[in-house]
């Protein structure tokens, strides 16, 4: 089996204000960060042994659900289960 | 005409929705999310947290068995009409463009809500004048309505906007309240006509809202 560790963020042209409010409140506690956004994450476990395969599959379950590619985008890795 | 309003777990302005219009003499019907729509005229999608709003907010109601058929039901030239999360359930669908995005300042926002009436040529908005001011409360965390510059040209191009915020609450691009598709037959918006049916409830804008509704199917 392969398990898809995958995240959703939101595009960078996107304004993310949970980002800017956990980095004001990063800044409240003395720790500067330069940005900081927020963004799902989600973990699909596949029956599927090839990643290849996998990949294929999770690429249309980001497309038809997971990701609204209006204001999202995504990155995956894949992990394989013995 | 013959009005349906679809009830999914979650909904919780389905109630105020069906009221207004059996108030106006409507002959209207709750749908529950597992059945089918049928003929009706309207379908009004009530605001809410439909199937928790897991995911993403209307991301899962767009697979309910009644929303299987609503494609066509647009098509045929019906309305729709999407409130708060019903707007939200609409851009899902990709029946309207745009997303709704965690609101700017990140509060959960009920209050009430001036809006300027852009369009007065939709079936939804006929009785009123362009540029009149109307009160419907807004009650959301997710409205702000994000379309890219195209879109945005493309809204404005086609006389798609429909009703813009006096004060910006939300962070929406370009004050984007609410929307109809090209045809001008679905409209989504965030603000709460339903809400906005009586005095006693602070204020009754709303009816002119769904008057002009019963107007338009009077008219065709």
């Amino acid at each position: 089996m392969i398990k898809a560790y995958i995240d959703v963020t939101l595009k960078k042209s996107i304004l993310d204000p949970q980002g800017t409010a956990v980095k004001k409140g990063l800044k409240k506690l003395g720790l500067y960060a330069e940005d900081v956004r927020i963004g799902k994450h989600i973990e699909v476990l596949l029956k599927e042994d090839k990643i290849e395969a996998a990949r294929e599959k999770i690429e249309e379950m980001c497309r038809r659900l997971l990701v609204n590619f209006e204001v999202e985008t995504y990155s995956v890795r894949f992990e394989v289960i013995e | 005409m013959k009005a349906g309003v679809i009830v999914f777990p979650g909904s919780n302005c389905d109630i105020d929705a069906y009221k207004v219009l059996e108030r106006l003499n409507v002959e209207v019907k709750y749908i529950w999310h597992d059945e089918k729509i049928d003929d009706e005229d309207l379908i009004l999608l009530p605001g809410g947290f439909s199937y928790g709003d897991y995911l993403r907010c209307g991301a899962i109601a767009r697979f309910a068995r009644a929303l299987e058929n609503i494609n066509e039901h647009i098509e045929k030239g019906k309305l729709v009409l999407g409130i708060c999360n019903g707007f939200q359930i609409l851009t899902e669908l990709k029946a309207l463009p745009g997303a709704l995005l965690r609101n700017k300042n990140l509060n959960f926002i009920c209050s009430d809500c001036n809006l300027i009436v852009e369009n007065n040529g939709t079936p939804f908005t006929n009785l009123f004048n362009k540029g009149d001011i109307v009160n419907f409360p807004i009650a959301h965390g997710e409205g702000n309505y994000y379309i890219d510059d195209d879109g945005l040209k493309e809204l404005i191009n086609n006389n798609q906007i429909v009703f813009r915020y006096q004060n910006n609450p939300n962070g929406s691009v370009y004050d984007i309240a609410g929307i109809v598709n090209k045809r001008g037959n679905v409209l989504g918006m965030m603000p709460h006509p339903e809400r906005a049916q009586d005095k006693l409830l602070g204020c009754e804008d709303g009816l002119k809202f769904f008057n002009s509704i019963i107007a338009y199917f009077k008219e065709a």
